[in-house]
């Protein structure tokens, strides 16, 4: 991902300021001059000073130098932002719920509804989203033509900076540093870069002794039977691969790799994985009586895991920055002696690092219980 | 028409030919699968199950074929009849060809319920269960709403009331669909409307089953009034029925029908379209005659399309896709070749 500051254009308001109040034939001249430079700097960018970003889809996008305002286009845009400025996001994209708001910045609870702007669904009015007065717009996730085409022109049509940013794992480093660098608080994105990335190097550290056939074999476990679930590739279950495991959902050929596909409760008994992750309690209290289960590996090993999903989810719901704890804790599930994890100190560490809150001890025990397969009602 | 008839003879021949088409295509559904199961094995797991003594190296054996394939066989074969039943109902009660089971807004109204559930994430039987209740709720009260309205033709009420009812319903399904979870529910909706009958199980079969064949004891009963019902009101009242109370009692079979599979396999669309048709040109439009025909080859269909949605690819094709893939081109055949005669 090139993604670099390429210009800066510091011709603004400054002009207009000084020379333009001196009097006479020749000022006249340069103040009008100065007008129309004036003029043709607030026209694309506002008043604002700005600079030429380059995105993860290529795209070259003017934005002022200081950003205050950010509107996030969907839900793994928010987390992106929330964990690197709070206090710049207008809003969430679908209001927090009762269980979610004790694992979130007070002072963000109570943003207000903005809806989603890309992604499936498209739940924005433009002029609802106008009216929080963002200076960007950012997306965080899948970068493809249909997505680079919805920025185009929802920037053609606003006049707002759209910026596009890969949300792929091995991207995260780059679009913490990018994005913390955009909202000026490259500090916070080069911490958060720098400790993903130690993550993600001391994983690729262990995953390199251990060689592909002794890994787990996981299935996930999507929707209220379980019989949904993300093939291979997808953005959707790729947390399955970056923390060793194998997905048993491989069509094999790469041009097959869609996201989201529905299985039957036979081809997961022929797959036979050895693990089974999941978010869903409804899934998760039923498998261990199904006896169309029963006969699973997984299952008979005891190795079902649910996953907590307060305030985001830990191994996807939506793909973003909250599946870095998940990874950890998958690791941990998969390699216990070479991925050790101390759950509840990390867990208290991530959550005051990347969403700003303290958990007090029995905020953190509710979390921490459906790790347990105890999930609150 | 006396048994000894020609007619007679060759519509026995037809259904004898079609339970023997569909049991074949029975056993071979039991033998195709990812879980790879030969015919020796076949017939070793029933002999098990005969004898009450279960080999363990046939264990998995047994699980995949009585609790995963068999349920879903039956349950292909039990929506293809109860589907195509229900299209022929329709097509004769409302004298159109044009019309389907969810002619009346019971699919909306069944996927309405379903949709529901998954937005409130229950469990999966109070899924089932809210689709159930949703598609009988919409028909009674499409029905409700057309019977106050008089001095129009009945059943033109009765379609143009359940149009705007499915409409309804439509729009609060997609009022659901947005408010719905983008990365959990939205996916989990999308494939229920599409139908599909890869999480069936015995114990789903075992409760819809009961629920067909109750609405089917009215059909088989009173089958040659559907004939009366398709001449139209007047002349049905003329030749000694009451078409108001018939109607209702074939619209409540019916909808019970096609509500108790939508709950358990979703929105099948076209089977109920299409395969009355097939029926027809194969027997012609008596419902004596029709009845039969039309249900066995909508369960021969209907498995045929499920083994195929089953084995395509790694994973599950949607029933809703391959039906209208296969049913677009027969209707505009059947549209094409202008036969009439329902």
């Amino acid at each position: 991902m090139m993604l670099r500051r390429i210009a800066r254009m510091d011709q603004g308001r400054g002009c207009n300021r000084h020379a333009c109040h001196r009097r006479g034939a020749a000022a006249r001249h340069r103040r009008l001059r100065c007008w129309l430079l004036a003029l043709c700097c607030w026209l694309p960018f506002g008043a604002e000073a700005a600079r030429l970003i380059e995105d993860s889809a290529g795209r070259k996008v003017a934005i002022p130098e200081r950003i205050e305002r950010v509107y996030a286009a969907g839900p793994p845009a928010s987390i992106l932002v929330y964990v690197l400025a709070p206090d710049k996001l207008t809003g969430w994209p679908r209001a927090p719920r009762k269980d979610e708001r004790p694992y979130l910045a007070p002072a963000t609870r109570d943003l207000p509804e903005t809806g989603r702007l890309t992604g499936r669904g498209n739940t924005t009015n433009l002029e609802v989203m106008l009216r929080t007065r963002p200076d960007l717009i950012i997306d965080f996730g899948a970068v493809n033509a249909t997505y680079v085409s919805l920025a185009d022109q929802v920037q053609a049509q606003t006049g707002i900076p759209y910026l596009l940013i890969d949300g792929r794992f091995e991207q995260t480093p780059a679009a913490l540093r990018l994005v913390g660098d955009i909202l000026g608080v490259g500090d916070r994105g080069e911490a958060r870069a720098s400790e993903v990335e130690a993550l993600l190097t001391t994983l690729d550290d262990v995953l390199a002794t251990i060689p592909e056939r002794e890994r787990p074999r996981v299935y996930m476990a999507r929707g209220p039977n379980g019989l949904e679930t993300g093939l291979k590739g997808s953005i959707n279950t790729e947390i399955i691969e970056r923390a060793g495991g194998r997905n048993v959902a491989d069509p094999g050929d790469a041009s097959l790799r869609r996201g989201i596909v529905q299985v039957s409760v036979e081809q997961v008994i022929v797959a036979n994985p050895d693990t089974i992750i999941t978010w869903d309690p409804n899934f998760y209290r039923g498998v261990w009586r199904d006896p169309l289960w029963a006969g699973i590996e997984a299952v008979q090993r005891q190795r079902v895991f649910l996953s907590p999903l307060v305030p985001f989810g830990w191994i996807d719901r939506p793909p973003s920055l909250n599946r870095i704890i998940g990874l950890k804790w998958l690791a941990s599930l998969f390699y216990p002696d070479q991925m050790p994890m101390d759950l509840r100190a990390e867990t208290r560490a991530f959550y005051r690092r990347f969403y700003h809150v303290d958990l007090d001890d029995n905020t953190l025990e509710q979390l921490l219980q459906w790790t347990q397969g105890h999930p609150p009602n | 028409m006396d048994p000894g008839s020609p007619a007679e003879l060759s519509l026995q021949r037809t259904l004898v030919l079609l339970v023997m088409l569909v049991s074949l295509l029975a056993i071979a559904a039991a033998l195709i699968g990812p879980y790879s199961i030969s015919p020796t094995q076949l017939i070793q797991a029933f002999a098990q199950r005969l004898t009450g003594r279960i080999d363990p190296a046939l264990a998995a054996t047994d699980t995949v074929l009585f609790s995963v394939r068999l349920p879903r066989v039956a349950a292909a074969l039990l929506a293809g009849a109860a589907l195509a039943a229900a299209g022929a109902v329709y097509q004769g009660l409302f004298r159109n060809p044009l019309v389907s089971p969810d002619m009346l807004g019971v699919s909306s109204g069944a996927g309405l319920g379903a949709v529901l559930g998954i937005f409130l994430s229950l469990p999966v039987p109070a899924i089932q269960g809210l689709s159930f209740v949703g598609g009988l709720a919409t028909v009674a009260i499409v029905y409700l709403l057309a019977s106050a309205v008089r001095g129009h033709e009945p059943t033109l009420v009765l379609v143009l009331t359940g149009i705007v009812l499915g409409a309804l319903a439509g729009a609060c399904l997609s009022l659901l669909k947005i408010l719905a979870d983008p990365y959990d529910q939205l996916p989990a909706i999308t494939f229920w409307l599409l139908g599909s009958l890869a999480s069936v199980r015995a114990a789903d079969v075992l409760a819809t089953a009961p629920l067909v064949l109750v609405a089917l004891v009215p059909l088989v009963l009173l089958r040659w009034r559907v004939n009366l019902m398709s001449l139209g009101d007047e002349e049905a009242a003329a030749l000694g029925v009451d078409p108001r109370r018939l109607r209702l009692l074939f619209i409540a079979a019916a909808t019970l029908m096609t509500a108790s599979i939508v709950a358990i396999a979703g929105v099948i669309g076209w089977v109920g379209l299409v395969i009355p048709h097939i029926a027809r040109l194969l027997v012609g439009p008596n419902f004596n005659r029709l009845l039969p025909t039309a249900m066995l080859i909508g369960a021969g269909f209907m498995l045929a399309v499920d083994t195929l949605a089953r084995t395509l690819a790694e994973t599950e094709t949607p029933l809703g896709v391959l039906t209208a893939c296969l049913g677009a081109p027969v209707f505009v055949w059947l549209l094409a070749s202008g036969r009439r005669g329902w």
